[in-house]
């Protein structure tokens, strides 16, 4: 058990490409800590500079208060889960499980208890004498995990354990992994490139783009309130709604109408170098149906109408596509983005708007519907450099906020 | 049914055509055994099954020190460069297939051009180098040039081993605790060994098939290996017809071969890496 602390750790190769710039990262003793971002972003090579499978190229790393950065993998006393298990095939289940133990050079009758013990944490009693050959992709998961928990030690790496599973058994080992942290109470450091795992793992997560890291928080911080677009594009499912507007005199000109400005943001745009421009984003369930609105909610936003695309009722709520006119919010961080989920040659005029209404709602594909949304939930972005206006020591306050 | 009708047909021909390739590699060599079963009287009567069944021949040849020391050159030297070829070649092509170095497309370019340098044309210059510094007609003097010629061959079926074996499984074992040493023993170098040796039998049976080198850098019984001593096979006179003893040699030395590739093909068996990673 210890904490890891990243002090200006960057990487950058003989070729000069810098993977990781200048990252500073607390972790205490016993955290639950995710690094995501899109591939590419240095989360794996980071992770791999904890480990000490990549030299640091400058900055300071310190396991347990002690500076480790020229100490090899195996004096750092951390235990890694690699993406492809990485099980050594010649050997089984137990003898996998017990390599780090026999190369500690723990005597043969402790080996077997710890094997043991860590087989049975695992479920994984039944298969101690089978070869990895024959093994499932979640047990051969579960082996992986069981070599890294069998000799306790200070920290855990994972590099994506689990995106080589099938959708319902990584849910299934999600779970399994976020007990045996809480059970162990190990410090562990968990890369992903899956926003979902990032949300609902960790304590803490960190966001990293071109190796610099974007924000750091708890998940749901960071979904309310994101520091930038790339944050707020990054996290959550489905992801913002990002338009175009233009600053007016008092007010913000969109696709969904005039959006009206409060004190605050009206001073921040009085600025001489202010952008004339802005990107204004919504999260899909801050939208309603604007029959279903109460008079009290209704006044804490606006409302517009728009064709209806397509409906897709979840049965809790429905997903409702809109097509709204107008030019499409465009910058580096969302082109970024729709690059890495593949959509980014997806064209089309105008812009489109995903809601995510109440079941209740009778909206039907085709029609013209009225929505309402939240003023109160809306972020407001500079598209120059992506930073959230909307935010005031670190809180996110919509575009009224005075 | 059409469908059917061809796999039927294609099996019966591909069936064919292996008989007669399995026909046309073994009927010299079932030859061979014969004439050595056979009297030197019958020798000559081109039955393929001997008339009369006699271990004359192979009598005559293990009482002759000419084969027997022969024998004994043969597998020392061809186990020898077998041995330190396979082990220089297995660190080399783990470097070539792992690190990236200076000077590693030279290497792998320089290996590639000794492996086809015509080695009837460095006949001469190793002779001349094999006398004056007093390799010629020694173990040594064979020994050198077949690791030379055998290394290239090494380096290129290993590294493609090496390049198959996840690098990860390197990683996960300096994480759990393996020095680069530890690494590469315990768990590189099992994964690798169906590489190794078949990288062994083919560096072994390049040795043990040589002549030309053989026969221009040996000149006594000392270093000569079996290849040449039976081209120097003759009689006990001028009129006795060594054939037989020549085809019982023959069958002899085609036994460790046999012996080596059997003993080592259990081995080899592919898919041994599978279950490592995923997929």
């Amino acid at each position: 058990m210890a904490d890891i602390v990243l002090d200006k750790v960057s990487k950058s190769f003989p070729d000069g490409t810098v993977a990781v710039r200048d990252v500073d990262l607390e972790i205490a003793d016993g955290e639950f800590v995710i690094l995501v971002g899109p591939s590419g972003c240095g989360k794996s090579t980071t992770l791999n500079m904890i480990a000490g499978l990549e030299d640091i190229s400058s900055g300071e790393l310190r396991i347990a208060g002690e500076r480790v950065n020229d100490k090899a993998p195996r004096d750092r006393d951390i235990a890694m889960v690699f993406q492809s298990y990485a099980l050594y095939p010649n050997m089984t289940v137990r003898e996998n499980m017990a390599f780090p133990l026999r190369l500690a050079k723990l005597d043969k009758a402790t080996i077997e208890q710890k094997v043991t013990e860590a087989a049975k944490v695992l479920e994984l009693t039944a298969l101690l004498d089978r070869k990895p050959a024959n093994l499932s992709g979640g047990q051969r998961q579960r082996v992986a995990m069981g070599r890294a928990i069998v000799r306790s030690p200070k920290a855990f790496l994972m590099d994506e354990p689990l995106s080589n599973l099938d959708a319902k058994l990584r849910v299934q080992m999600r779970t399994v992994v976020s007990r045996l942290q809480k059970q162990l109470g190990t410090t562990t450091v968990y890369v992903t490139h899956d926003q979902t795992e990032a949300m609902t793992l960790g304590d803490r997560v960190v966001i990293m783009r071109g190796g610099a890291v974007q924000q750091v928080g708890p998940p749901q911080e960071l979904y309310d309130h994101p520091a930038n677009l790339f944050v707020a594009g990054f996290i959550g499912s489905p992801s913002m709604n990002f338009l175009h507007a233009a600053v007016e005199e008092e007010t913000l000109r969109t696709a969904i109408g005039d959006v009206p400005l409060g004190d605050r943001i009206r001073r921040e745009l009085a600025a001489e170098d202010a952008p004339r421009e802005l990107i204004l984003g919504i999260r899909p369930e801050h939208f309603e149906d604007a029959g279903l609105v109460d008079e009290q909610t209704r006044g804490r936003g606006m409302e517009f109408e728009a064709p209806v695309e397509i409906v897709e009722s979840m049965g809790s709520d429905k997903y409702v596509y809109l097509t709204v006119e107008g030019e499409r919010a465009s910058a580096a961080e969302l082109e970024e983005l729709a690059a890495d989920v593949g959509t980014d040659d997806l064209g089309g005029a105008g812009a489109n708007l995903v809601t995510r209404l109440s079941a209740e709602s009778t909206v039907t594909e085709g029609e013209n519907r009225r929505i309402w949304f939240n003023l109160e939930k809306i972020h407001l972005f500079d598209p120059a450099n992506g930073r959230n206006l909307t935010l005031h020591e670190g809180r996110a306050a919509g575009a009224l906020a005075s | 049914m059409a469908a059917a009708d061809t796999t039927a047909a294609a099996k019966w021909r591909w069936g064919l055509l292996d008989v007669v390739v399995v026909v046309f590699a073994l009927v010299p060599v079932l030859w061979i055994a014969s004439l050595s079963f056979k009297t030197t009287a019958t020798l000559t009567d081109g039955n393929f099954i001997p008339r009369e069944w006699t271990l004359e021949n192979y009598r005559t040849i293990f009482s002759t020190s000419q084969f027997v020391r022969a024998l004994g050159n043969s597998i020392g030297i061809a186990l020898i460069a077998t041995v330190v070829a396979v082990v220089l070649g297995t660190m080399a092509a783990y470097a070539v297939a792992r690190l990236d170095f200076p000077g590693k497309k030279a290497l792998v370019g320089v290996s590639l051009l000794i492996a086809m340098f015509p080695q009837v044309s460095l006949v001469s210059p190793l002779f001349e180098i094999e006398r004056s510094l007093g390799l010629f007609d020694t173990w040594p003097g064979l020994i050198l040039p077949y690791i030379t010629f055998a290394l290239p061959l090494a380096i290129y079926t290993l590294s493609a081993f090496f390049k198959q074996i996840p690098w990860d499984l390197e990683k996960a074992a300096k994480m759990d605790g393996a020095t680069s040493g530890q690494a590469f023993r315990r768990v590189i170098a099992p994964l690798a060994a169906p590489g190794v040796f078949t990288t062994a039998i083919l560096v072994f049976i390049f040795c043990w098939n040589d002549f030309l080198f053989a026969i221009s850098l040996t000149s006594t019984e000392r270093s000569r290996t079996v290849p040449v001593a039976l081209s120097f096979f003759t009689g006990e006179s001028q009129f006795e017809d060594p054939t037989g003893a020549i085809c019982a040699a023959a069958v002899v030395i085609t036994i460790p071969i046999i012996l080596f590739v059997l003993f080592f093909q259990r081995r080899i068996v592919s898919g041994l890496t599978s279950g490592a990673v995923k997929g």
